[in-house]
């Protein structure tokens, strides 16, 4: 306990010795009682990065984010933050910031007031606290609210400040526990966006919790799904869609989600009944050999329809079922090879129930996992 | 109600469009004497009535003189006022051999009120705050054993209490049991339960999510307690108060075990002064001396009874 933080120095500072990492954490454990929240898990946080911890409720993202807040104490592991440890780190010591779902604000102080406490607490001058103020006020355009009472503001300005009270404190790690959830679905949107312009100016590292997909998919430089404590796969946006590890990301990733086939793959060649998917051009994980039982993925809206089907590699029939008009798409639900199947379409496509509809499919574009272990093969 | 109807209909047509447009609305009015009302209000009134009727003797007795009083029409109002009664009552009233009437009384309770009502309260504020937000190991066990202390009969401690009183403060060398230091910590103590729990429930209630905020943001134990509870905790206060206030002003058995006569409380005062057996009888002067006595707990209601409601609500939302 002998390091402490000195809140005058500027994250720029202490960068040298961390080697590009802004948060390590080295086999972190958290049990309460006999429940294991955390196991053996371990992450790096580039610098700079908008890393998302996105999953189901109790999948142990919030419980991350508070371990590495320093608002719960680990069982076991380590949590180092610019290369220094701050496992046994007060939370105001570590050199980070903190933006909550219910926004947290303090409700007798003002917006100014809000803002400065934290300040206060570290002993900045006078001076200093009224420049952070003012600068982290302008950033986020709340300097009209200043003297408000967090009661008189709306949900997105309380947001605003309470992203502003972890804006002036000039931290190195931003953490920010579902900030959106409480907020209603245009407004999500627009601050959603504010947060990424936010980030692409400050370019601090950025830890977001979230188990909205959209909101991860369009925030992340790097997604990390949770499940049951432990990291499913930890990637780009793009990877994680389009190559996911295992079955759970797959099926999590995706609105509408991914349709699955069970089967048997022959050498690189998927058969179900008389359905038979040769997977030209699928990029494989580790080449197959012999015959194994195998699940293959495709994505609603990868399946080929209309006047394309005919240049398609694959080619197959469903009968819709269940169409769903929603304007922009069209979601069809039918059955292929005896099992559920959704397939999303153009929003003018012209599609009754009790249709015949002509399909395709890019191999290509295809998951497949070890029908055994969910892999990715 | 019929006055702001007319209101609103010459209005209306003063404003020929607001009146096409205005048909009645607003849900439909009742008429005042509807049996409901006569059932409801006539209840009240009646039940009110039996509680004031005595608060009304008292009063009417207070200031009659004692020829009045003889005459035997308790209900009358007085023929004469007098406030000869409330003067003796409050320096002239004999209690043995001093006739320093209630005042000194008076005094004494206001030097056992004040020290118990701050120091329990700032004791129960700090547990119940340690106990909802800062949970140690065994917390929930320690407040647990807490609350059955609020079940325990006071007459079984007494004693016990007496023994505690004396040698403690022989081995501290300061006088405990019969000096107004002993009644204040005793207070204090059993103040504790009820506060602490008032005040646990209440923390309880605060989101986390704020008690986080402000530990990120570097505020410790007592920075979190004084700048962020303790401003948003008002009406648990004044609740807190109010208990303390009237508990400890109407404590007459504690007064009575643990003082000496020359620091008796008032209610202990009162007590003897309406009980002595010399003389005859003033039931003016015992009238005068019972209302003076109450006079600070009805003072308190009065000027708290809204906040009191709003912060007994607060503090029962979550267990």
């Amino acid at each position: 306990m002998t390091m402490t933080a000195d809140p005058q120095s500027r994250p720029a500072d202490r960068t040298a010795a961390s080697g590009g990492h802004s948060v390590e954490i080295r086999d972190l454990d958290l049990q309460f009682g006999a429940v294991k929240v955390l196991q053996k898990l371990n992450l790096d946080v580039h610098e700079g990065e908008f890393l998302v911890l996105l999953g189901s409720s109790g999948c142990g993202k919030s419980t991350l984010l508070n371990c590495i807040a320093g608002l719960l104490e680990p069982t076991d592991g380590q949590i180092f933050i610019k290369g220094r440890n701050v496992t046994w780190e007060e939370p105001s010591n570590r050199g980070i910031g903190m933006v909550f779902q219910s926004y947290a604000l303090y409700p007798q102080m003002s917006v100014r007031g809000n803002l400065s406490f934290g300040l206060k607490n570290a002993r900045f001058s006078r001076d200093e606290i009224e420049r952070r103020v003012s600068r982290a006020a302008e950033i986020l355009q709340i300097q009209p609210l200043l003297d408000r009472k967090p009661g008189a503001l709306s949900g997105g300005q309380r947001q605003r400040v309470a992203i502003g009270r972890a804006l002036v404190r000039d931290v190195d790690v931003f953490l920010f526990d579902e900030p959106l959830s409480n907020l209603d679905a245009k407004l999500r949107a627009d601050l959603r966006v504010e947060l990424k312009r936010l980030h692409s100016r400050l370019r601090n590292t950025m830890i977001y919790v979230t188990h909205d997909q959209v909101e991860a998919m369009t925030l992340a430089d790097r997604i990390a799904i949770m499940k049951g404590g432990e990291i499913m796969q930890l990637a780009s946006p793009d990877e994680i869609y389009n190559r996911p590890k295992n079955r759970y990301v797959a099926d999590f990733i995706g609105s509408p989600s991914m349709n699955f086939l069970e089967g048997q793959l022959q050498g690189e060649t998927f058969r179900k009944d008389d359905l038979s998917l040769p997977m030209v051009g699928y990029d494989w994980a580790s080449r197959p050999q012999g015959e194994r039982g195998a699940i293959v993925g495709i994505r609603p809206e990868h399946v080929i329809t209309g006047e394309l089907v005919a240049g398609a590699p694959v080619r197959a029939e469903v009968v819709a079922d269940v169409v769903e008009p929603m304007g922009s798409d069209t979601l069809v639900w039918g059955t292929l090879g005896g099992e559920a199947f959704r397939i999303r379409m153009d929003g003018n496509a012209r599609v009754k129930e009790g249709d015949r509809l002509p399909i395709g499919i890019d191999p290509s574009r295809a998951s497949l996992f070890d029908s055994r272990t969910e892999l990715r093969l | 109600m019929s006055d702001i109807g007319m209101l609103n209909t010459v209005k209306a047509a003063e404003d020929p469009v607001r009146r096409v447009l205005d048909g009645p609305r607003g849900a439909r009015p009742k008429r005042t004497f509807s049996r409901t009302n006569i059932f409801l209000y006539g209840t009240l009134i009646v039940v009110a009535l039996y509680y004031l009727l005595p608060l009304y003797v008292m009063l009417v007795t207070s200031v009659k003189g004692m020829p009045e009083i003889r005459a035997g029409n308790v209900f009358a109002p007085p023929l004469e006022i007098t406030f000869q009664p409330w003067v003796k009552a409050w320096a002239e009233a004999c209690t043995g051999v001093n006739c320093e009437g209630l005042s000194r009384g008076f005094w004494n309770s206001v030097r056992i009120l004040i020290p118990s009502v701050l120091l329990s309260i700032s004791i129960a504020l700090v547990s119940g705050y340690t106990l909802s937000k800062w949970k140690f190991k065994g917390s929930e066990v320690f407040f647990t054993i807490l609350i059955v202390g609020a079940f325990i009969p006071y007459q079984v401690m007494l004693y016990p209490i007496v023994i505690i009183l004396r040698d403690v403060g022989n081995f501290l060398g300061v006088q405990l049991f019969g000096s107004l230091t002993g009644l204040v910590l005793v207070h204090s103590v059993f103040g504790m339960p009820i506060l602490t729990l008032l005040f646990r429930n209440y923390f309880a209630s605060i989101p986390e999510e704020l008690f986080k905020a402000a530990r990120v943001d570097g505020a410790g134990f007592w920075g979190i307690l004084f700048r962020i509870m303790l401003p948003m905790s008002l009406p648990i206060l004044v609740v807190a108060i109010i208990l303390q206030v009237t508990g400890i002003w109407n404590d007459f058995l504690f007064g009575v075990v643990y003082t000496r006569a020359d620091s008796y409380p008032m209610t202990v005062q009162l007590n003897n002064i309406v009980n002595s057996v010399q003389g005859i009888k003033e039931y003016n002067v015992n009238m005068a001396a019972t209302l003076l006595t109450g006079l600070v707990p009805l003072f308190v209601y009065f000027v708290s009874g809204k906040l009191f409601v709003r912060g007994i609500a607060a503090g029962a939302v979550k267990g």
